[in-house]
């Protein structure tokens, strides 16, 4: 196999509604930076370079949820464009916290937020990519782990499945020897439906997971929320606690739609 | 050379800035006859959702503002909830609070420095070009860039989005030895740093001053990151509370950001130009004399040569860092309880990039009733239009080409923050060129 000869593979990072942190994310990676450079041709990443080469893209890195039309026009042709496409973060992968405003209405958030409405467009919900495209991979995180990220692009250029785990935060916790924060100090933490990827940070922290990774495989949310409701919380703080970074991810939004029900 | 017709300068998408913005300035002969910084970065509504949450979840929720300066937000958040409920902090909290900061502008400022704003004066792409001509300075940056966010790994958890800031303190606080475990590499930065503004002050800048109101906080103490009052190079004195009286955000068609301005004067330049004009004095003297050498004199009115005030900065960051690691004792609680109560609060940070001012409003079970949170770049973003109106004046006999990447290159020079200003930016330079 010559690889002298073979051309680099071509990514492209487009964003959507978001922060940027995710796309971030790989310009934090400084150890990794220039080495994931020489390995592939960065051929679209306005956040990092002014050289913007048009498609076709062996892989697509999509940060951001779809929450304006020309958007969920746009997320057609990215597709149309990349081999592989990859949903990065939150947002990307469950609409993001913007997607709070799937259970409000909208116009009253825009006229709370600008003085002239009227110059404002956007559709009435927030939603993750795979709500409008065929999404290869979804990478969870509020902000998504850098190394998973590295290892993710590793796999799909060899074409291997990524180590990334489904597992709760839990896992990370007892990996780390932390002592369980809920069963020692009574702190309401999303860890045992959460999926892992943090390194469970925030019990670490002396903290309760508050659920950037979103719903672990197979979540048993109803038993979470009556453990919230052991340590005292009212309904309106569990559905809170379900409604955050990844509210709209269905698992999370059913078990806060059920505390707004009781 | 007389210079006829009607021609465009457009960028559709402003590259090396954070967020979706674009560049239209249109040229009549020799006039400019329109700037527009066009800010199409979708509207997320943070103000309208965070109604109803609780003030412990503020930090957390607008960090997501912006994952470039998540510290901005979250201080500016507890800082603001913590004069609504009245709650005073552990001066070693308020310490660490600065360490906390130190991280962000170093890890900002240099990836701004080096990887978003050098290739523009150096005539590169972007950094990964510009590696394959000046690999140890690119190595050197992301060493430095490093060591920032390191820090911020620390006191936060981790670089992007931390978890750890709360009202009342920190959930968690570091040990004397993690703090002083940061000692070598923090010394080895500063000496980076000494050799960032030497590196940056041998670069080019275009010959353009301009008359700017400088809007910056100010401490009788220190150069300021979350406390001070809100001063101007023309007579402002302000404290935060007021800071609505005396600011105004208009929201104009071709931008989903709201523009500010200072009533009844116009447009104003808040981050790194302002904060070293108007702080001079205040910077330690390492980075004083490290500014003078550079030939940097109070007041620095080219916008270009923010690339060199933003190294003084982390110059700065890095002895402060320095300071507070030596003073830091842990607090006896890493955070004092905070009850609900009815308030209302504002504060105003120095994020990298400017003055990040937040109000909110309490009830009595802690939720919050109303928010607003104005960023730097709307701040900024009239300025950065009056600047492009006076500076592309300047290049009408340039190659469009020439003149679209040296317009960009000042709307670079602010380090705009689109993502967070939307509630931001598009340039786009038309032009038909001289008989068509």
């Amino acid at each position: 196999m010559s690889s002298k000869s073979k051309p680099k593979p071509k990514i492209g990072v487009f964003k959507f509604a978001s922060c940027d942190g995710c796309q971030l994310s790989l310009l934090d990676a400084e150890d990794e930076l220039l080495g994931v450079a020489g390995a592939v041709e960065i051929a679209y990443f306005p956040e990092a370079t002014r050289a913007m080469s048009k498609g076709p893209y062996d892989i697509g890195l999509v940060e951001g949820s779809i929450t304006t039309y020309q958007d969920a026009q746009r997320i057609q042709e990215v597709r149309r464009q990349c081999k592989t496409l990859i949903t990065i973060g939150a947002c990307a992968t469950a609409g993001g916290i913007q997607a709070l405003r799937n259970w409000k209405d909208v116009d009253e958030f825009i006229r709370v937020v600008y003085a002239t409405p009227q110059f404002i467009s956007t559709l009435k919900l927030s939603t993750p990519i795979a709500e409008h495209v065929p999404v290869d991979f979804e990478l969870r995180g509020c902000p998504i782990n850098k190394y998973q990220l590295i290892e993710l692009i590793t796999a799909t250029l060899a074409g291997r499945k990524p180590n990334v785990p489904s597992y709760s935060v839990c896992i990370e916790c007892k990996r780390k020897s932390n002592v369980c924060i809920t069963v020692a100090k009574g702190v309401p933490c999303l860890g045992p439906v959460t999926q892992a990827g943090c390194g469970a940070l925030c019990p670490s922290y002396d903290r309760g997971c508050y659920g950037c990774y979103g719903p672990m495989e197979t979540p048993n949310t109803a038993s979470m929320t009556s453990q919230f409701r052991i340590l005292g919380q009212a309904d309106s703080q569990v559905a809170r606690a379900f409604r955050g970074f990844n509210a709209w991810a269905w698992q999370f939004r059913k078990a806060s739609e059920e505390c707004e029900r009781t | 050379m007389t210079v006829h017709g009607t021609r465009t300068i457009r960028v559709d998408t402003l590259a090396r800035v954070e967020g979706e913005g674009s560049l239209y300035i249109k040229l009549v002969g020799e006039r400019v006859a329109d700037v527009k910084l066009k800010i199409y970065e979708p509207p997320r509504f943070f103000e309208a959702f965070l109604r109803g949450r609780h003030f412990s979840e503020v930090a957390d929720i607008t960090a997501r503002i912006c994952g470039i300066c998540p510290i901005a937000y979250q201080m500016s958040a507890i800082h603001a909830i913590e004069r609504a409920l009245g709650v005073r902090i552990d001066p070693r909290v308020r310490l660490l609070r600065r360490l906390f900061y130190c991280g962000e502008w170093i890890e900002s400022h240099t990836l701004h420095v080096y990887m978003l704003h050098a290739p523009d004066f150096l005539g590169y792409q972007d950094v990964i070009a510009m590696a394959g001509d000046h690999r140890a300075v690119v190595e050197k940056a992301l060493r430095l860039k490093k060591i920032g966010n390191r820090i911020v790994q620390l006191l936060g958890g981790r670089e992007i989005h931390p978890i750890s800031a709360a009202v009342g303190g920190f959930y968690k606080t570091p040990t004397k030895q993690q703090v002083r475990d940061l000692v070598p590499d923090l010394e080895w930065a500063l000496e980076a740093s000494l050799e960032t503004v030497r590196w940056t002050a041998g670069l080019k800048f275009p010959d353009f001053e301009q008359d700017y109101e400088f809007v910056a906080l100010r401490h009788p103490d220190e150069y300021p990151f979350n406390e001070g009052r809100l001063v101007s190079n023309r007579g402002l004195d302000i404290d935060a509370a007021e800071y609505e009286d005396h600011f105004a955000e208009l929201h104009v068609k071709h931008s989903n950001a709201l523009h500010s301005v200072v009533r009844g004067r116009g447009s104003y330049l808040v981050g790194p130009l302002a904060r070293f004009n108007l702080n001079f004095d205040k910077l330690p003297e390492v980075a004083r004399q490290a500014a003078v050498d550079a030939g940097l004199q109070p007041p620095v009115k080219n916008i270009f040569r923010s690339i060199v005030v933003r190294a003084v900065e982390i110059v700065f960051a890095c002895v402060e860092a320095l300071r507070v690691i030596r003073e830091y004792e842990p607090p006896a609680a890493p955070r004092v309880e905070v009850p609900n109560r009815i308030g209302v609060g504002q504060a105003i940070t120095e994020a990298p990039r400017g003055i990040l001012y937040h109000r909110y409003a309490l009830d009595e079970n802690g939720l919050i009733v109303t928010a607003k949170i104005v960023p730097p770049t709307s701040q900024n973003q009239k300025r950065i239009e009056d600047d492009l109106r006076e500076y592309a004046a300047q290049l009408v006999a340039w190659p469009l080409e020439e003149a679209t990447w040296k317009c960009e290159q000042a709307v670079r020079s602010y380090d705009p923050c689109i993502s967070c200003a939307t509630h931001f930016l598009k340039l786009v330079v038309e032009r038909e060129d001289a008989g068509n």
